[in-house]
């Protein structure tokens, strides 16, 4: 039938543009490579890293990467105070810093889009308790509340994770609110309320599709604010504890040598700094390709 | 707190003395109360009042605050402005190249870095304490930088809209000089958002500071923040956390009022 191959061609194209917009968007690209590395680094640490990253050996402590005049390729990011690998450190810091970031942003992504939602579609008192909690949430000092809360209940991965996931869901609340506003008063949420499609309904298959960009791109810029944060915490000694390579904890186990050995905070500050900037450039090139009018 | 060789009679008049023996909420209500009347405890390490620790310490962390936010609206403002007179242009990417790296610098990182390349290496700073204004130096840069590329970006946006707008082109189809158009006409106008934004950077700032203030070793509220912290003197981080809130919402609220004043139509509504 020459409908169904209509309807195919149809589809082709428009995979084929997107295709087309993602290669033409730079900053995407060059994003989306970094952080796919990142991810397979992280998920085959075990093969990649040379040395384990916790064996200590306190007769090769501090030697320098194999740029240095006295480095060598056994250890290509030479070693920290306690003798261990940074390369290894810094391949299986890529997992912390991965799982912190995406498991801080799912909570914080669930608790925001449902406050956010739930305020942009009910409107009325539902909106009012929500807008009360965003202001009360964004007057928390988040650096201040997470290192006394670390501190109280005690560092771990799971705490820095719930702790953050906890804190930063503000951001997801108020875009969620005000793309929900804007969705719930077009025409085809009407026809839907007035077909008589269930709350629920309405909610998950005409309000969520229309907003779901705007989830990517927070979620996206939430994850990175995570990552930082946790590193901050760690550098602070109040968040992941050692002997996990976190990145932040190897800035902070580094910085009282970082005078005669500066890599051991250069390393894993670039690392940081990479990952970050191409998690940011990512979400900038989802949001330029769905949403152009939404540039900031 | 008692050490580690008290004996139980001793734990228990500490717990009676401070009031641990009483339910979390009663703790809670009682602190509420005497919070309220600007009684914040007493420091459980310093063994003075939280209320006077912390106005010993707050002039340092203000002064900081206060020139890391001129720091970052003098650096991102008239940026921002460049780069909508010509979007797209040289000044414009590289307006935005800053801002794109400004954002993934973790600040703690970019403190040591300075510290490397300005004290150690050039000797040109000094690394800690809070003496003199060239103290403040590295640490301004260090917080400001953190909310230049948001003050940038919306006054970039806010420029581009108002340049296209009809008014603007009818000052400038009325010949007035370039300059009066832009800072007279368009900028007060687009500077609005901007204000509020810049505020509630100011309030993140005031409570971000805890990173740098450690870092730099400011004796401001954020370094006594970290020190209550470690020492677990709760009553001085309950206090501490309840100062950083009211100042959030005190500077949301003046943000609103200048906002009145700058646009009149608020003022109407």
């Amino acid at each position: 039938m020459p409908v169904t191959d209509q309807v195919k061609l149809d589809d082709a194209s428009k995979l084929g543009s997107l295709t087309k917009k993602i290669t033409g968007h730079q900053g995407m690209v060059i994003g989306s490579v970094i952080v796919f590395t990142v991810i397979a680094i992280a998920l085959l640490a075990p093969l990649l890293a040379p040395h384990d990253p916790y064996e200590q050996d306190l007769m090769k402590r501090l030697l320098p990467p194999f740029w240095d005049s006295r480095g060598s390729w056994e250890h290509i990011f030479g070693t920290d105070h306690l003798g261990r690998d940074y390369l290894s450190r810094l391949i299986y810091g890529a997992r912390i810093s991965l799982l912190i970031g995406i498991g801080a942003a799912l909570i914080s992504g669930l608790i925001g889009t449902i406050m956010g939602v739930m305020a942009g579609y009910f409107g009325g008192r539902v909106d009012m308790v929500v807008t009360f909690l965003i202001t009360v949430r964004l007057s928390m000092p988040v650096v201040l509340v997470a290192l006394a809360v670390v501190a109280i209940v005690g560092g771990s991965l799971q705490v820095v994770i719930t702790v953050l996931g906890l804190l930063l869901w503000d951001r997801f609340a108020v875009v969620m609110r005000s793309s929900t506003l804007q969705i719930r008063s077009m025409d085809y949420v009407a026809a839907a309320q007035a077909v008589g499609c269930s709350v629920s309904r309405v909610l998950m298959t005409e309000v969520m599709p229309n907003v779901v960009n705007n989830l990517i791109v927070i979620t996206t810029i939430e994850i990175a604010h995570a990552i930082i944060l946790e590193a901050a915490l760690s550098f602070l000694g109040l968040g992941v504890q050692p002997p996990l390579p976190s990145w932040g904890l190897m800035v902070s186990e580094g910085k009282d040598m970082m005078l005669f050995e500066p890599w051991l905070i250069t390393i894993p500050g670039v690392a940081l700094f990479l990952l970050v900037l191409a998690i940011n450039l990512m979400g900038d090139g989802v949001r330029d390709i769905t949403a152009p009018e939404n540039r900031n | 707190m008692a050490g580690e060789t008290a004996s139980d009679a001793d734990i228990e008049a500490i717990r009676k003395l401070y009031g641990f023996d009483r339910p979390i909420l009663v703790q809670y209500l009682d602190w509420l109360q005497r919070a309220i009347a600007g009684d914040l405890g007493k420091s459980y390490y310093f063994r003075t009042d939280v209320s006077t620790l912390i106005g010993e310490r707050l002039p340092t962390t203000m002064m900081l605050g206060v020139s890391a936010i001129t720091f970052a609206i003098v650096f991102s403002v008239p940026l921002g402005v460049a780069a909508a007179i010509r979007p797209n242009s040289i000044i414009d990417r590289v307006a935005l190249f800053l801002s794109v790296m400004g954002q993934a610098l973790p600040s703690f990182w970019f403190a040591l870095m300075l510290i490397i390349l300005l004290s150690v290496n050039l000797r040109l700073l000094p690394t800690s304490g809070s003496d003199t204004w060239l103290h403040f130096v590295m640490p301004t840069v260090v917080l400001g930088y953190y909310a230049a590329p948001a003050i940038m970006r919306l006054t970039r946006t806010g420029m581009l809209e108002v340049l296209s707008t009809d008014y603007i082109r009818t000052a400038r189809a009325k010949g007035l000089r370039p300059g009066v158009v832009l800072f007279k006409h368009a900028l007060r106008n687009a500077i609005i958002p901007v204000v509020s934004l810049a505020a509630v950077q100011f309030g993140f700032m005031l409570g971000g500071s805890i990173v740098v203030e450690t870092i730099f070793a400011l004796h401001g509220a954020g370094f006594l923040a970290w020190e209550s912290i470690t020492r677990n003197d709760l009553p001085t981080v309950q206090g501490l956390i309840l100062v950083f809130s009211l100042f959030y919402i005190v500077l949301t609220f003046l943000a609103d009022l200048l906002n009145a004043w700058l646009d009149p139509r608020i003022r109407i509504s």
